[in-house]
């Protein structure tokens, strides 16, 4: 890496390029794509929890105007399932419960919005009048929604009479029994953890165009790994190969987890253009959203936290049910396991820990991972569980905190939920975030609110984050079905510009910026000269796409590794031109020199001698200049941090205010601040969400009674603070990635939601409320407070 | 939403004929709300007679001791209007707290009290204030006007003009918005003349309503330590899963303080 100033090189927070073409409406969404003699499918969906399908009449329907064709669930008899990518076995050693999601309900449905048949139309209009003539016979059945009584409740699949996905479990349960029978003190916690609904700004939409001379169907799909949803459908529902299925997922109006999994709407359309030999295309309304998008979260879990007398964890337990929902998606196993009780060691040195999960079923909408996926629900409890234990225990809670760290000189450190921290100083950030949330004055702050009848109170947490899930034998090993590297290529062409073919996607994150900074720093070209591809499995290598903060620390690395054979193959033919030996050309600042001298060949000059080979070293070269890697990560990177957040409660009306919120991040080296700051303010932004307004509540009947915007609270501008944020500090660099970086995107979103609770309890902490659930609406709130005064 | 003849006259007769060619005509306003549940598949109109070709139903304007408010008026009218904001500010400020910059230039008070949702905030202001309610056969005031649950005094095809405000010496309005959608969870309009006080209360019940106990001490001394002690019963209050009547009742007693501490 060369280390000559670069304004568009890494750590420069340049301007994202895609957004002159977002801010001015000129984005290229999925709904956005015109196909000519394209048709409308229309979904029918439950509205019941859980019922029989006796009978669908379909005549009135097919025969309607403007109808094409009409489908059930008989008509996909040849379709799999569809798949999930992660196996978990249960403690006794069975494999979890993996019932059929069908593309279209099969006899019978299990959630408000499972998809039972399809109008596919000339219009949308006539598709949702023709849907109005179709005649389903449902036997309504109880609904398992509470999931601590879904065993007794009727079974949602015969292959699960229980209700129970899994029950599985990590750690070393006696050795946290001993911890507990010795300690000095146990704090026990019940807390939920809210289910949210994720509602990206675009809906999902679909299109599937098929060719009949060439057999070949294409998927515009918005979604952030078309490769894997190539795969998915490709080789699970349809048996389709890969060389007649291409997916391309343009522009997306973000993701957040919702748009990783295969959905039956994209087989949906996959199938009737097959059928019809025309574009067929879905996109969904909000309200549909609402019922058939995954949701995220839904965790209850009983914590405990034993410390010995000098306040030391000794010891910690997690006892979780974990909501999967009525099937399972893509990624609904690994979430509440894998991704989440591995983090239970979280900044400390707590030398046994127990978690047992066990997943539910339940006649509500799949749960998958939402932003943070695991680790959020991880951080929530243990950072809960340890602010009680300070109050309970009378001791500051940032000292509790910084008494049990992993110091520095324990890295890399083995927890005893089987991650290994590569490096990490969690004083260093927790003294940053101390110093500018102005910790020491806060009594002032209060004191000063109180005169204002208003009950201020700050909250301190701690979070880390597993981010790219790795090394792929590793993910193998526990259960994954699917690899954990990404991919890259460089193709320098003749004139000297760069395209660079990721498998990593963007929809948000700013790619199109970053990876061309990491082009720019390494192969000393002009920003400007660098154009990056993704979302196409025509035009990108395989590659695993984005999520789990995945994209730098995997994707970027790939690029590394890819740059890395273009400069020795460019070394070469460089050497060749300058008439020297290959070890005399050293490559700095975008040129090939012969060492010790001013001779030197550019990267432009090389690259069209490499497609205009006239004086090429043809004996030991190709010609070309175009290198492709793949990066299988060494292990997970490990962003940290600690979040301060300070809100003012009016007693009167129960509102909490977040007034002040700090975040120190360590995410490694930083390659766009800019970027990264805005990752971390949205993050945040979703996280105050969760904790005072998000929550997606079903009635006992298995209805959504937070199925639109009227009653589902999202974050707005005014629900924010100013934020503060420290970004271009790096406290740890990566250890095992040629860029030092860890990942950004779900950091805020993991680590704000207990902050912002624990500055809630601790607002309320004069009338000795010990906790409340999110979200901390102004009604629970209010409530919490008339509880306790009603003790007192 | 399903398929219907559109009209847009531009007189009120020709509004009126147009509502009488079907018992099935439905006049659009603002369409804050008609047009939602069109494209929700929930009223099926046969005819639908917009209304935004009518010239001269949108003005605020000083007639004597009053202030005549167009039903067509927008929102984003009211709460820009100079009369208002000079001389009636509670109301100005109502209208900018409704929905959000969208909804404002489209939704108009006609519409909205028209409509009668429980959550609206205009209703409040109609009742505190005791405006005439003018419509195209009479005038009803605004203690009569509203029946219920999205019910009014209206009759079939009845359409509003305008609505007459009577100038109080002071007045208020204080808002609870619901979390979500920020429609009135609850809101308090407190009204001062010169021969009593009228408290009005929206969001909480089916309808909006006035607190007679809170009138009283009001009238006896204008001031938030007055409400001290009163207790809005929750029983016959809204109950949804953003706030159980308890917690209505008790945000209607902190509400109307706050709108009589905003009064002076």
């Amino acid at each position: 890496m060369n280390h000559v100033a670069n304004p568009t090189g890494i750590g420069a927070s340049v301007k994202r390029v895609e957004d002159l073409r977002f801010v001015r409406g000129k984005g290229r969404y999925t709904d956005d794509i015109r196909l000519h003699g394209e048709t409308h499918a229309y979904i029918i969906r439950s509205p019941h929890a859980h019922a029989k399908i006796a009978k669908i009449d379909t005549s009135r329907a097919a025969a309607a105007a403007g109808v094409v064709m009409v489908i059930t669930a008989a008509d996909l008899a040849k379709l799999g399932g569809l798949p999930c990518g992660w196996l978990i076995h249960s403690k006794d050693g069975s494999p979890m419960k993996e019932p059929k999601h069908p593309v279209l309900a099969e006899g019978k449905v299990r959630h408000v919005g499972d998809s039972v048949a399809v109008v596919v139309a000339e219009t949308l209009a006539a598709a949702r009048d023709a849907a109005e003539l179709i005649e389903v016979d449902y036997e309504p059945l109880p609904a398992v929604i509470d999931m601590s009584k879904a065993a007794a409740g009727p079974a949602l699949h015969e292959a699960s009479p229980n209700n129970q996905c899994f029950d599985w479990h990590i750690g070393d349960e006696a050795a946290v029994k001993d911890a507990f029978a010795k300690a000095a003190h146990v704090t026990k916690l019940e807390l939920i953890n809210n289910r949210l609904a994720p509602n990206a700004i675009e809906p999902r939409a679909y299109i599937a165009d098929f060719i009949q001379a060439t057999g070949e169907t294409t998927l515009y799909t918005s979604n952030q790994n078309p490769h894997v949803i190539r795969l998915l459908a490709g080789a699970f529902v349809f048996q389709m190969p890969e060389h007649k299925l291409r997916v391309i997922a343009p522009d997306v109006g973000g993701g957040f987890g919702s748009k990783i999994y295969h959905y039956a709407e994209e087989a949906i359309v996959i199938w009737a253009a097959g059928q019809i030999g025309r574009p067929v295309r879905w996109t969904s309304d909000r309200s549909e959203a609402f019922i058939s998008d995954a949701q995220g979260r839904d965790h209850k879990t009983v914590v405990e936290l034993a410390l010995d007398k000098d306040g030391k964890f000794i010891g910690l337990r997690a006892d979780t049910l974990a909501n999967v929902g009525a099937y399972l998606s893509t990624f609904a196993s690994v979430v509440p396991t894998i991704l989440h009780a591995t983090l239970l060691a979280g900044n400390y040195t707590t030398p046994a820990i127990y978690c047992n999960v066990k997943a539910i079923f339940t006649n509500t909408v799949p749960v998958d991972a939402y932003r943070g996926a695991g680790r959020p629900e991880a951080t929530y409890l243990l950072e809960r569980v340890i602010d009680l234990a300070a109050i309970e225990t009378k001791r500051d809670p940032a000292e509790l905190r910084r008494i049990n760290f992993i110091a520095p000189s324990q890295f890399p450190y083995q927890t005893p939920v089987a991650l290994q921290y590569d490096t990490g100083n969690y004083g260093r950030t927790l003294d940053m975030a101390l110093a500018a949330a102005k910790y020491k004055d806060f009594p002032t702050r209060r004191a000063e609110a109180k005169a204002r009848g208003k009950l201020r109170g700050i909250g301190i947490a701690n979070y880390i984050e597993a981010c790219g899930i790795a090394p792929s034998a590793v993910a193998g090993a526990l259960g994954g079905r699917a690899g954990g590297y990404e991919s890259g290529a460089i193709r320098v062409n003749p004139t000297g510009s760069v395209t660079v073919m990721t498998g990593s996607h963007s929809h948000g994150q700013g790619h199109e910026t970053t990876f061309a900074q990491i082009v720019s720093d390494k192969l000393g070209i002009p920003f400007d000269q660098v154009d990056v591809v993704h979302g196409d499995t025509a035009r990108t290598p395989f590659g695993m796409g984005t999520y789990g903060s995945r994209s730098i620390a995997v994707g970027g690395s790939a690029l590394i590794k890819a740059m890395d054979k273009i400069i020795a193959k460019g070394k070469q033919i460089a050497a060749h031109l300058l008439e020297v030996s290959d070890q005399d050309v050293v490559f700095e600042n975008g040129a090939f020199t012969v060492a010790g001298t001013d001779r030197k060949k550019t990267i432009g000059e090389v690259a069209f001698q490499a497609y205009v080979p006239h004086n090429f070293p043809h004996d030991k070269l190709e010609p070309g200049l175009e290198e492709q890697a793949f990066y299988d990560p060494k292990n997970f990177t490990f962003p940290a941090g600690t979040y301060i957040c300070e809100v003012e409660i009016d007693p009167d009306t129960g509102v909490t205010k977040v007034v002040d919120f700090t975040a120190a991040d360590d995410f490694g080296r930083i390659i766009n601040p800019m970027i990264v700051e805005g990752q971390v303010q949205g993050g945040l932004a979703q996280g105050i969400g969760q904790a005072l307004l998000e929550h997606c509540i079903y009635g006992a009947d298995g209805q959504l009674l937070t199925g639109s915007f009227m009653d589902y609270a999202m974050p707005r501008a005014d629900d924010l603070p100013m934020f503060k944020i420290s970004t271009t500090d790096t406290p740890t660099p990566c250890t095992h990635n040629p860029l030092g970086v860890k990942g950004c995107g779900e950091a805020g979103a993991i680590g704000s939601p207990v902050a912002l609770i624990n500055a809630v309890v601790n607002a309320l902490s004069e009338f000795g409320v010990k906790h409340i659930d999110m979200p901390a609406t102004p009604q629970a709130v209010w409530r919490a407070i008339q509880t306790a005064k009603s003790k007192t | 939403m399903y398929d219907f003849d559109y009209q847009r006259p531009s007189s009120m007769p020709e509004v009126k004929k147009a509502l009488a060619t079907s018992t099935d005509a439905m006049p659009l306003a603002g369409g804050q709300t008609l047009i939602p549940t069109l494209k929700q598949r929930l009223r099926k109109p046969a005819v639908l007679v917009d209304l935004q070709g009518l010239r001269g139903f949108n003005e605020v304007q000083s007639v004597g001791d009053k202030i005549v408010i167009g039903a067509m008026a927008t929102h984003a009218t009211v709460a820009a209007s100079p009369i208002l904001r000079k001389r009636l500010p509670a109301l100005a400020a109502l209208a900018g707290g409704i929905g959000d910059p969208h909804v404002r230039n489209r939704g108009t008070i006609g519409g909205s009290i028209a409509n009668a949702d429980p959550a609206a905030d205009y209703p409040a202001a109609v009742v505190a204030l005791n405006a005439d309610v003018v419509t195209d056969r009479r005038t009803v005031t605004g203690d009569a006007f509203f029946k219920g649950l999205f019910e009014t005094s209206l009759e079939q095809g009845e359409l509003i003009t305008s609505v007459h405000v009577k100038l109080p010496e002071k007045a208020a309005y204080a808002k609870f918005p619901n979390p979500a959608s920020r429609f009135a969870l609850v809101g308090v309009f407190v009204a001062k003349f010169k021969d009593g006080v009228r408290v009005a209360v929206t969001g909480a019940g089916p309808t909006v309503f006035r607190v007679k106990t809170m009138e009283e001490a009001l009238a006896k001394s204008f001031a938030a330590a007055a409400l001290d002690g009163i207790a809005v019963p929750a029983s016959g209050l809204n109950s949804d899963l953003h706030a159980a009547a308890d917690y209505r009742a008790h945000l209607i007693g902190v509400m109307a303080k706050r709108a009589v501490a905003a009064c002076s």
